[in-house]
């Protein structure tokens, strides 16, 4: 798994809590790692934020921005930005926890609650599929976005979301691995079955609860 | 200093592997960089423009790898890296500050096949185009090229700081030769008497030192991802086709 | 700007899985049907995994995810890969 670039005659990097082995390097330590109850197992508290992304930057503006709810009948629920936060933005502060082992305690982020989008639609289904401009996809059963537990966050640190972290919104699922928090969010499409997205069908976990350490497949 | 070899005759290239390693030497590079030479004993050898994977294992069994370009080795086992310090690394800054003979580490390799070198291959000129320590494997093939007596012209331009930050001066300054030429863009400041610009490269600058499109060289660019990617677009408006240059991005800005 | 390296960085990785190393290997791309060397892919390495995109249509390639004990590797952007003998 992959923590961070690297420049300086680096062509790449890669970091991982290995199997312990017999043999060490004398006097490498690597980044402190502390015990905190706050930590999932596995887990590196972080100060700073890291990008991860699978690939190129979408550039979004806000005015061209919309999310799209589609339910099993086929029918769209649209939302442009002003008609999201018209919904009732909140603030909410969260820990979140990375696949890669870094965890972030007291996110201060402000969105729209998934109950405010969900109002109005009637489902049988009890999976979503959240897809985002330029492709991503990761899927998240309905009930783990209901009931105050998932935003779609327009603004983290009290700064509106930069492109790099999935500005102008991203879903933010915080009880799970946060690779399910998409970003540049696009659309959230309702399934009869609980479908693999993007990272689920190469090996990450379809579920993905930090707490179980439910990383990989 | 060991020439690049290893080559092995036939098609078979040296083969990847997980290697013990044991810090014979380290000597400063430049003021944030170091060369490390290792012994690894089974090491195949490595051909020109080949890098490896480094692990570093701390007593709680935490691991940290990197890639690095190879500067030189030896089927002997010999293995010479050149280590630029990333203040905020993980990796980098214990090899640069802490590392002494003796320590020990593990390398997985040599790696890659498609940006590497092989003398003989080709009649057609080479270009390299290096940013900062992106040198590295440049410095490789430029090395190998010269010990193997290849007849096409080979051309290297390199883009560094300062004067103390250029990797392998006196090494490159031995390739000198006909069938080898070295240009030096100083971006911040030039040597003494240096009647050359100094400033960052530009279109007109690297197609002023670079071998022209028309003669068809082979080109091999190293560099942060941002130099890597500004070059090799310059290169294709100056008419050289994508798939004739090849690109190391050793990431960053 | 998100980091983004090349296809030659995948060679550790892909080094477990193939006898030989294939970043010279030419792949075919299932979103453009170009074909070329996978060295020449674009990498993005800060993911969970390793992603390699098409550098002509940024098609998804193929992505290596490291689980310590298991390697996850899909190749389902390159309908084929030229292997040379």
């Amino acid at each position: 798994m992959l923590l961070q670039s690297n420049t300086a005659g680096s062509v790449g990097s890669f970091a991982q809590i290995g199997v312990s082995m017999s043999f060490t390097t004398r006097g490498f330590s690597g980044r402190r790692r502390e015990e905190n109850p706050r930590l999932p197992p596995g887990q590196t508290l972080f100060e700073d934020w890291p990008v991860l992304t699978a690939g190129p930057t979408p550039r979004v503006d806000a005015a061209d921005w919309e999310l799209t709810l589609r339910d099993e009948t086929g029918t769209d629920h649209r939302w442009d930005w002003d008609g999201l936060l018209a919904l009732g933005v909140e603030d909410v502060t969260v820990d979140i926890h990375c696949v890669t082992h870094w965890t972030k305690l007291d996110m201060a982020w402000r969105g729209v609650s998934l109950d405010k989008l969900f109002e109005d639609v009637e489902t049988e289904h009890e999976f979503v599929m959240a897809h985002s401009y330029g492709g991503y996809t990761t899927n998240v059963p309905l009930e783990d976005l209901l009931d105050g537990k998932a935003w779609i966050a327009t603004e983290a640190e009290g700064e509106p979301l930069d492109p790099e972290h999935g500005g102008p919104a991203r879903l933010l699922v915080p009880h799970l691995y946060f690779w399910k928090s998409a970003k540049w969010i696009r659309s959230l499409t309702m399934t009869a079955d609980n479908e693999p997205g993007f990272w689920e069908q190469n090996g990450y976990h379809l579920y993905g609860d930090p707490w179980k350490e439910e990383r990989y497949w | 200093m060991s020439t690049p070899s290893g080559t092995r005759l036939g098609r078979s290239r040296p083969r990847a592997a997980w290697h013990l390693a044991t810090v014979a030497d380290v000597r400063p590079e430049t003021p944030t960089a170091v060369r490390l030479t290792l012994e690894v004993p089974g090491w195949p050898g490595s051909e020109a423009g080949a890098h490896l994977d480094l692990r570093l294992t701390a007593p709680d069994g935490y691991q940290a790898s990197r890639s690095y370009s190879i500067a030189s080795s030896t089927p002997e086992g010999d293995v010479v890296l050149a280590v630029d310090e990333l203040p905020d690394g993980e990796v980098s800054p214990f090899l640069v500050h802490e590392v002494r003979s003796g320590d020990q580490l593990e390398v997985h390799g040599p790696l890659g096949s498609f940006f590497v070198w092989r003398p003989g291959e080709s009649d057609r000129p080479v270009q390299l185009v290096a940013g900062g320590s992106g040198v590295v494997p440049l410095y490789a093939i430029a090395a190998a090229h010269g010990a193997s007596g290849d007849t096409a012209p080979l051309r290297l331009l390199y883009s560094v700081r300062r004067p103390d930050d250029v990797f392998f001066a006196d090494e490159l300054a031995a390739l000198d030769g006909p069938a080898f030429a070295l240009d030096v863009v100083y971006t911040r400041q030039a040597p003494d008497g240096w009647t050359a610009p100094v400033g960052r490269l530009d279109k007109a600058a690297l197609a002023a030192s670079t071998i022209p499109a028309s003669q068809r060289p082979r080109v091999y660019v190293c560099g942060s991802t941002r130099f890597v990617e500004t070059i090799a677009g310059w290169l294709q408006e100056l008419g050289h086709s994508p798939t004739d240059i090849r690109t190391e991005r050793f990431g960053g800005l | 700007m998100a980091t983004r390296l090349d296809g030659n960085a995948l060679a550790g990785a892909l080094s477990e899985v193939f006898r030989e190393d294939v970043t010279a290997a030419r792949a075919r791309c299932i979103g453009c049907g170009g074909v070329s060397p996978i060295g020449g892919a674009v990498v993005y390495p800060d993911a969970p995994g390793l992603v390699a995109r098409c550098a002509s249509c940024d098609q998804v390639l193929a992505t290596i995810v490291d689980a310590g004990d298991r390697v996850f590797l899909s190749l389902s952007g390159m309908s084929t890969i030229e292997l040379r003998r």
